[in-house]
C-alpha cells in the first residue's frame, strides 16, 4: 500500500474543503493534500449552474462552477496537492486516512491534522416514507440537477416537485427552460422552505403553482410514474380526508432537505449533534477528536456558499496551527445552548482560553417563523452579553450573531451561554 | 385607468409584498414596502423586468457533453425563451476555458453570455 505523510489533509474539494486548504497553506502548513472522490474539484457547485454565488465575499454574482473554479485555481497556485478520483474509506483517531482509487488502489496518508469537508447529501424517499408503488421516475432534485446540468439528460416532460427547498425551486425553472412542464410544487409546511427570491424568480415568473400545507399521499404508476395524489394536511401533518387530488405527471422530484454527510466522522468516533446531523464543533471548527476539524455543509447545512467558504478558512487555519504543534494540554469549554425559538447554534462550545484574536460568528436557525422585528441575543443567565436587531426570523434563513473580542472576558467567566430569538 | 399590481420585492431576503397602484408605467402609490428600495424595485419590475439567465450549451469532445453558460447582466424577461433557443443552436469544441464569449450581444440587448468553467477535452 502506498503511504505518505502530510501536515493537513482535507477530505472533499467543495468550497468548504478548498477554503480550508487555502487557509492552511496561508497559515504556513507545508504539505496540504485535498482528497476528492470525484474526477474533478469543486463539489456540488459544479452542478449549480445558476447565479447567486459570491455576492457576499466576492462582490460578484457568479454561477456555481465559476465560484468553485476561482478557489480551485487559488488552491493550486498556493501549492495545495490533490488526489482526485480517490475515495476516503476510513480515518483513525491517530489521523491516518485510508483511501482507494481505481488507478492506484489502496493508499494510506498520515496527517497531522484533518479537515472533514464531505458536504451534505439529500434526504431520499426512504427518509420521508412516501407511500405507493415504486415506479421509475422518482428522483431527488439534486440527482435531476446533475442529469440536466452535467450529463445533458432531461428526466421527464411533466413534473411534480415535493418540497419548496431552493434546489427544488431552482430545478423547476431549469426544467421549464429545457421544455418540461412543472405542474406543481407541493410543500407540507404552511410556509416556504427556500428563499423568497427563488420563489419569485423560479416559480412566479413561470406561473408554476405552489401549494403550501399539502403533501403527496400516493404515487401512481406501475413501471413509470403516471400521476401523484396530493392531499391537504392539518397542523399535525395528518391528511385531510376529501381533499385528495390526482395530478398526472411522469416524474416526481423530491426536494425535502439536506443532511450532513458524516459516515466517516461517525466511524472515527467524532460526536455528532442529532439536531444538525453534523459534528459538535468549537469556534475553530475542531470536532470532539483532537486535530480533526470540519468545514462547510458537513457541520450544518448553510444557505449561502459564501459562509461555507468563510467557515473553511477558519477550520483550515486552525488545522494548520494544530499541525504545527500549537496545542497545550486539554481545552476547557464554555457551552453554547440553543434557547428560546432557536433550533440549533454553531459552534456548540467556545474554548475558554483559546479564543482567537478575531470576532466569532455564531450561526443559528430559528425554530418558528416570526414575521415581526426580533432580537437575536446572547445571555449568561440574567446577564445579556450582546444582541442584534433583525426585521424577522425564519427557519429557512440562517441568523448570525457576531461575538466581538470585547465580549471575550464575559465568555470566559461563563459556564453556559444561551442564544435566544425573541420578538422585539 | 389606475391599476393595482401585486409584486414581491426581492432586493433583500425580507421579500415584502408590494401593492402597486399605477397608471401605465407611472406609479401612483406603493404599499407594503418596509424600506425605500422597494420603490425602485417596483419601478423597474413594472417597466422593464429583467432576469439573469444560466443554462448549458452543447460540447463536442469534452469530459462532459455540456458546458454551463451565464449572462453577465440581466436580460429583459420577455426575451428569456428566445435566448434559450439561440443558445440551443450553439455547439462548442473542447477544450474550453471559463469566461469564453458564447454570445457577444445576445439578441441585441448588449448582454454577453460567457462559459462558467473550464471544460477539458476528453482523454483519447
Ligand atoms: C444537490 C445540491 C444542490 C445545492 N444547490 C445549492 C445552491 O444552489 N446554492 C447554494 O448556495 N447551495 C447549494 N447547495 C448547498 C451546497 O452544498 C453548499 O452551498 C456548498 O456547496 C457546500 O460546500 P461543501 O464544501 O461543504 O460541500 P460540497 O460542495 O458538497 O463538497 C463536498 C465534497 O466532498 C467530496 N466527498 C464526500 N465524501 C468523500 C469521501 N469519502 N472521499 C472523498 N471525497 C468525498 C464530494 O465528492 C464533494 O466534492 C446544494 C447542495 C446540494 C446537495
Ligand atoms: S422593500 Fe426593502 S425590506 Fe422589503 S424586500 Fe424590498 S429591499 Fe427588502
Amino acid at each position: 500500500m502506498a503511504k505518505r505523510t502530510v501536515d493537513v489533509a482535507v477530505i472533499g474539494s467543495g468550497p468548504g474543503g478548498l477554503a480550508a486548504a487555502i487557509a492552511a497553506k496561508k497559515e504556513g502548513a507545508g504539505n496540504v493534500l485535498v482528497v476528492e472522490r470525484d474526477v474533478e474539484m469543486g463539489g456540488i457547485l459544479l452542478q449549480c449552474i445558476h447565479h447567486g454565488f459570491g455576492t457576499e465575499i466576492l462582490g460578484a454574482d457568479l454561477p456555481g462552477p465559476a465560484y468553485a473554479q476561482r478557489f480551485e485555481q487559488e488552491a493550486i497556485s498556493l501549492g495545495v496537492e490533490t488526489l482526485l478520483d480517490t475515495m476516503v474509506l476510513d480515518i483513525t483517531p491517530t489521523r491516518q486516512i485510508v483511501a482507494a482509487s481505481e488507478s492506484s488502489g489502496l493508499l494510506e496518508v498520515q496527517a497531522r491534522s484533518i479537515v472533514l469537508a464531505m458536504g451534505c447529501r439529500e434526504r431520499t424517499r426512504a427518509q420521508i416514507t412516501l407511500p405507493g408503488a415504486r415506479p421509475a421516475g422518482v428522483y431527488t432534485a439534486g440527482m435531476a440537477q446533475r442529469f440536466v446540468n452535467v450529463e445533458g439528460f432531461v428526466p421527464g416532460r411533466r413534473i411534480v416537485i415535493l418540497g419548496s427547498g431552493d434546489i427544488g425551486m431552482i430545478m423547476a425553472r431549469r426544467l421549464t427552460f429545457e421544455g418540461a412542464k412543472v405542474a406543481r410544487v407541493v410543500e407540507i409546511m404552511p410556509f416556504l422552505s427556500g428563499l423568497m427570491r427563488n420563489y419569485v424568480q423560479c416559480l412566479l415568473d413561470f406561473d408554476i403553482p405552489l401549494q403550501l400545507g399539502h403533501t403527496i399521499s400516493r404515487i401512481i404508476g406501475r413501471r413509470r410514474v403516471e400521476a401523484v395524489e396530493v392531499v391537504q394536511v392539518d397542523d399535525q401533518w395528518r391528511p385531510v380526508p376529501g381533499t385528495e387530488e390526482i395530478i398526472p405527471c411522469d416524474t416526481l422530484l423530491l426536494s425535502v432537505g439536506l443532511i450532513p454527510e458524516n459516515e466517516l466522522s461517525r466511524n472515527v468516533g467524532v460526536a455528532l449533534d442529532p439536531v444538525t446531523g453534523g459534528p459538535y464543533v468549537d469556534e475553530r471548527f475542531e470536532t470532539t477528536m483532537p486535530g480533526i476539524f470540519a468545514a462547510g455543509n458537513v457541520v450544518h447545512v448553510y444557505d449561502l456558499v459564501d459562509w461555507v467558504t468563510e467557515a473553511g478558512y477558519v477550520a483550515g487555519k486552525h488545522a494548520a496551527r494544530f499541525a504545527a504543534g500549537d496545542r497545550a494540554g486539554q481545552l476547557d469549554y464554555v457551552r453554547l445552548e440553543a434557547g428560546e425559538n432557536v433550533r440549533y447554534v454553531v459552534p456548540h462550545v467556545l474554548t475558554r482560553d483559546q479564543l482567537p484574536g478575531e470576532s466569532i460568528k455564531l450561526q443559528m436557525r430559528a425554530r418558528q417563523p416570526i414575521e415581526k422585528p426580533v432580537w437575536v441575543e446572547l445571555r449568561d443567565g440574567e446577564k445579556r452579553l450582546i444582541r442584534r436587531a433583525e426585521r424577522y426570523a425564519r427557519p429557512g434563513e440562517m441568523l448570525t450573531l457576531v461575538l466581538p473580542e470585547r465580549s471575550y472576558e464575559d465568555v470566559r467567566q461563563a459556564e453556559t451561554l444561551t442564544v435566544n430569538v425573541l420578538e422585539r | 385607468m389606475a391599476k393595482t399590481t401585486e409584486l414581491i420585492c426581492v432586493t433583500c431576503p425580507m421579500g415584502c409584498k408590494l401593492t402597486v397602484t399605477h397608471e401605465g408605467d407611472t406609479i401612483l402609490g406603493i404599499e407594503g414596502n418596509v424600506c425605500k428600495r422597494g420603490e425602485a424595485y417596483a419601478q423597474t419590475e413594472l417597466v422593464d423586468p429583467r432576469r439573469m439567465v444560466a443554462t448549458t450549451v452543447q460540447v463536442v469532445g469534452g469530459v462532459h457533453p455540456l458546458v454551463p453558460v451565464y449572462t453577465t447582466a440581466p436580460i429583459p424577461k420577455p426575451l428569456i425563451f428566445d435566448l434559450l433557443s439561440e443558445l440551443r443552436q450553439v455547439k462548442l469544441r473542447a477544450p474550453i476555458l471559463a469566461g469564453r464569449v458564447v454570445l457577444e450581444d445576445a439578441l441585441g440587448t448588449g448582454v454577453t453570455v460567457l462559459t462558467s468553467r473550464d471544460l477539458p477535452a476528453a482523454p483519447g
